[in-house]
């Protein structure tokens, strides 16, 4: 088991884009780690320099401590689980996972790799598949396979490299807890990259959420929801994703398309002389007043609902609205760096599903400013981010992981 | 990839492409010596490969002088031949990997596993039957007689090479053309004739190839009448008994070179595609 | 309920379709029947009699008295040995030249273009000519080959050396035109079986720890085991049927005949039909066993799934 960090990290590709530009990074010994981002966003590029398949321009990669920069992939110890899996396709699910085993001639006896290789397979249920060819194997088993060569080799670390995206979505669902579960029971460090924001949140202990080869945060899904700390994590975050509403300025109120919020306190004054600024709101955070039941100090407003989807146990609500054509602008740019597809400025709302707003309805909605996240357009930073309440909740979140992992043991201690 | 393995990777480009230019430069060198020079390593340098004197007196000897009742008509055999027997592979080749690749027939099998074992076939065993018949038919030394066994060896080929290719052109892409509006015709006109032209094309680079490389035919099929260039060699002389004839000899074969390293500089990227689609599974 | 009974009739459209299938190919199959089917049915049938061009009133019928004479003829088995010895020799140094040359392609960056244009050159260039080019290179009063070797060995090699004053001398300069011009070619094959193998694969025995070797020897290769049998196999039969190289080089001398040069000087020179036909079909018959020890003992699916 190790800890592994990055200092620094810069990949600079010939032509002198750096596809990955000073990341830093602390992934502690046991935790789960995942990097997230849109497409391009150099995350795999990051693990590739990690595992030793790319190198690195510039900073330092410790393992441990010890710096790795210039290690070949194999004196690294890591563990990786491609995306496509890279399944010898010569070779049975048996030599398959023995593969990184037998590579050492003499250093593992018979016995030894054939003990290894069951448990991993019983670990994995895949003992029945053991002598079968990769060709003849489902996904969820190839997938499965791929992670039995990486238990074997008892490395200091697991890097996976999306490894569900070829997989259809139910099967992505029991595989992303099965991950889960093997993380947890093994205690090994892992970086997990994805693009999917749900297996980011799901799955991590901490997610290093990246944009153009630039960290933007690193932190628990929890406080990555509640803090973000900019326009972009905040959008990225999150499905369906956080609405941005453009608001102007005027004294202590904030006008926003369909209604205008006062403002107290600290937030009063990081906007003053500001003359627009986005509003975010989540979805769920926007509730059918119709129904009570609302927050003191709750803002209240109508607003023409334009499409309704029902769900069952939940519905959303789409309400069109005009924007600013430089809030528009901005807000477009934000679509495409989060690989989004949005094609009007609109507003979704999670409702319950009991609400009965039909399309063309004049909606009762109302909101909470407290969940109100207001960003400064020029600098896309948050304005409204708490540092304490996100230091509280890291604090929590380590708590909890290093709870899980004694657990974890705890059973693994019982059942051997 | 680091940059110190790209480095490496160039620098080993280099003994491969030297030991490949060698022999080229080479006989290039040898055609443009004079013929003093050439058993005489003290008018050449570099270890008597390359003339001091460079000279195109080999090259007027093929074209104007004693060697050119030799080399011209045999130049022009070799390019009838190989362009006739090119063209009338391609065709028949085309109609049958289109049915091959397109249609549902039985029997596709045979005539693949037919061009294959058509394609190993040591060509010599054709030729003692073949002079024998040739002779009786008034076939041996004409250029028919030459066409005939050239399809044996550019038929196989073809039909492989274009079976291949064929069946990488989607061809649903035809039906979607006449249902946005296309007739048949303009269907084959504009979008199955530019996707299968690259393909045919190719192949007829490499049966053109194979045409103009051959020997054994020549040699053994014709006299004078029809004689090929790559058999017109081997029957140059000498000046006189005790010249030899090996600038001159170097001389047409520069010139019979040329057309192929043209070819190969234009259509570098398609030759090897067509080389190796047709061998290996695709 | 009727397809059940009897066998589905076949529809107006699928049984135009085969008639069509058949207009479109049965030019192209039935003229590679006719160019190699009746050569090889006629020599078959020449092979059975003792039959002199010059002679032909002379014609007999002897059986399989020409077969007899071939194998117990010492001529035979020497060219026989010559055209084995050109081919394994050849097949051994294409393969690891062929191999090391396509990976080169393979993975080359800068020029990558250059490399594979310059590559196809011997391979394109007629036989005859690469014959003439390395005869004249290696002989000592025309050739290059003496002068380079006596500066590369500080004048330890006799700049007069005949290369072609022996058996294995002259080999060896066959075996060298034959490796150079056709080396491309098998690296060509080499190459597009290599670019069949996934990437990831080398990228995921690294990580496993793997050196170069083993990612060579344990990944690679078994994953390209067809690519490398069908490019064997073409070389092989195509090296089995030597005629060029030595023609040109030698024209036979110093015992270095091969199969196709006896076939030929038979018919030819001497134009003995039924002993050149005898001979041919025996060369005939060692390319089937060639074949068919690929296809059978290796198991290589030359068809590659394409019915």
């Amino acid at each position: 088991m190790s800890s592994i960090e990055l200092k620094n990290i810069v990949k600079r590709y010939g032509d002198g884009f750096p596809a990955v530009n000073d990341v830093s990074l602390d992934v502690a010994d046991g935790e789960f780690m995942i990097l997230v981002g849109p497409s391009g966003c150099g995350k795999s590029t990051l693990l590739r320099m990690v595992v030793g398949l790319e190198d690195i321009t510039d900073g330092d990669l410790l393992i441990d401590g010890r710096r790795v920069n210039e290690k070949a992939p194999r004196d690294r110890n890591l563990a990786m689980v491609f995306q496509n899996y890279a399944l010898y396709p010569h070779l049975t699910v048996f030599e398959n996972i023995a593969f990184p085993l037998r590579l050492n001639k003499g250093k593992h006896p018979e016995a030894e790799v054939r003990e290894k290789v069951n448990r991993a397979a019983g670990m994995l249920e895949l003992q029945e598949h053991l002598q079968r060819k990769p060709a003849n194997l489902s996904g969820g088993q190839r997938q499965r396979v791929a992670m039995g060569r990486a238990i074997v080799r008892d490395a200091d670390a697991f890097l996976f490299d999306e490894p569900l995206s070829n997989l259809d979505a139910k099967l992505r669902g029991q595989m992303r807890t099965e991950i889960a579960r093997m993380q947890r029971r093994l205690g090994i460090t892992t970086i997990y990259v994805t693009h999917d924001q749900t297996e980011a949140m799901t799955l991590g202990d901490r997610v290093a959420v990246l944009k153009k080869g630039v960290l933007q945060q690193c932190a628990s899904p929890r406080e990555l929801y509640e803090q973000p700390v900019n326009l972009f994590v905040a959008g990225f975050i999150g499905s369906p994703p956080m609405n941005f509403l453009p608001a102007k300025v005027e004294g202590s109120t904030l006008k926003l398309p369909f209604v205008d919020v006062p403002v107290t306190g600290d937030l009063a004054e990081k906007v003053a002389g500001k003359d627009l600024v986005i509003v975010g709101l989540r979805p769920e955070h926007l509730k059918d007043a119709s129904l009570g039941g609302l927050p003191a100090g709750a803002v209240r407003f109508t607003a023409t609902v334009d499409q309704t989807e029902w769900l069952g146990n939940e519905q959303y609500a789409y309400i069109p609205f005009e924007a600013d054509s430089a809030v528009s602008a901005k807000l477009a740019e934000l679509d495409r760096e989060t690989d989004g597809e949005r094609m009007r400025t609109q507003m979704v709302v999670n409702l319950d599903a009991r609400s009965r707003v039909l399309e063309g309805d004049e909606a009762q909605l109302a909101f909470d400013p407290a969940q109100m996240h207001v960003f400064d357009p020029s600098t896309n930073e948050c304005l409204t981010r708490d540092d304490e309440k996100a230091a509280a909740i890291a604090a929590d979140s380590e708590q909890q992981r290093q709870a899980a992992l004694r657990r974890a043991r705890e059973r693994e201690a019982v059942a051997s | 990839m680091s940059s110190r393995v790209k480095t490496w990777l160039g620098i080993a480009a280099i003994p491969i492409m030297v030991w490949t230019l060698i022999p080229i430069l080479w006989i290039v060198a040898t055609s443009l010596k004079p013929i003093p020079a050439l058993a005489d390593s003290t008018q050449n340098v570099f270890g008597n490969f390359w003339p001091k004197h460079p000279t195109w007196d080999n090259y007027s000897l093929i074209f104007t002088g004693g060697a050119r009742d030799l080399f011209v008509p045999a130049l022009w055999h070799s390019i009838i031949v190989s362009l006739v027997a090119t063209l009338i592979s391609v065709i028949l080749a085309t109609f049958c990997a289109y049915a091959i690749s397109r249609l549902n027939f039985p029997g596709k099998g045979v005539i693949l596993t037919t061009a294959l074992a058509v394609s190993f076939f040591p060509v010599i065993a054709m030729v003692t039957p073949l002079f024998n018949l040739w002779r009786q038919i008034g076939l041996f030394d004409t250029i028919p007689g030459l066409i005939i066994p050239y399809l044996a060896l550019t038929l196989p080929l073809s039909i492989w090479t274009l079976t291949a290719f064929f069946q990488q052109i989607p061809w649903e892409m035809e039906q979607a053309a006449q249902v946005d509006g296309a007739t048949s015709w303009q269907a084959f006109r504009k979008v199955i004739a530019p996707l299968a032209a690259p393909g045919v094309f190719t192949t007829a680079i490499i049966a053109f190839f194979t045409a103009w490389n051959d020997f054994v035919f020549s040699l053994n099929l014709t006299s004078e009448n029809a004689r090929t260039v790559p058999a017109a060699l081997t029957f140059f002389t000498g000046a006189s008994q005790f010249t030899q004839p090996t600038g001159a000899i170097c001389a047409a074969a520069v010139v019979v070179t040329i057309p192929v390293i043209i070819l190969v500089l234009l259509f570098q990227r398609r030759i090897v595609s067509g080389l190796t689609s047709g061998a290996v599974k695709g | 309920m009727s397809t059940a009974v009897s066998k589905p009739l076949m529809s107006d459209r699928a049984r135009s379709e085969r008639s069509l299938g058949w207009r479109l190919a049965g030019p192209a199959f039935i003229i590679m029947l006719l160019v190699t089917l009746y050569p090889i049915a006629y020599a078959i049938y020449l092979s059975l009699f003792n039959y002199r061009l010059t002679d032909p009133t002379g014609r007999r019928f002897v059986w399989f008295q020409n077969y007899i004479t071939a194998l117990g003829d010492p001529l035979w088995w020497q060219a026989f040995g010559v055209t084995v010895f050109i081919t394994v020799v050849t097949l051994v140094f294409e393969l690891i030249l062929g191999m090391a040359i396509a990976m080169v392609m393979h993975k080359i960056v800068i020029p990558r273009r250059t490399l594979r244009t310059v590559v196809l050159i011997p391979y394109s260039i007629i036989t005859v000519v690469s014959a003439f080019s390395w005869k004249y290179a290696a002989q000592f009063d025309t050739g290059f080959f003496n002068h380079w070797l006596h500066t590369l060995t500080f004048g330890a090699f006799d700049l007069n050396f005949n290369w072609f004053g022996g058996t294995w001398t002259s080999l060896t300069v066959i075996c060298l035109s034959e490796i150079w011009k056709t080396t491309p070619f098998m690296s060509l094959l080499l190459l597009a079986g290599l670019a069949q193998v996934d990437s990831s694969l080398e990228e995921a025995a690294k990580v496993d720890g793997a050196t170069w070797w083993q990612r060579f020897t344990r990944v690679i290769l078994p994953n390209m085991k067809a690519a490398i049998m069908v490019a064997m196999l073409f070389r092989t039969l195509d090296a089995f049927r030597i005629f060029d190289n030595p023609y040109v080089m030698t024209g036979g001398a110093n015992r270095t005949t091969t199969l196709s040069m006896l076939v030929s000087n038979e018919t030819i020179n001497r134009v003995e039909i039924g002993m050149g036909s005898a001979l041919a079909v025996l060369l005939f018959v060692c390319v089937l066993i060639i074949a068919a020890i690929f296809v059978r003992g290796f198991k290589v699916d030359l068809t590659g799934g394409r019915k």
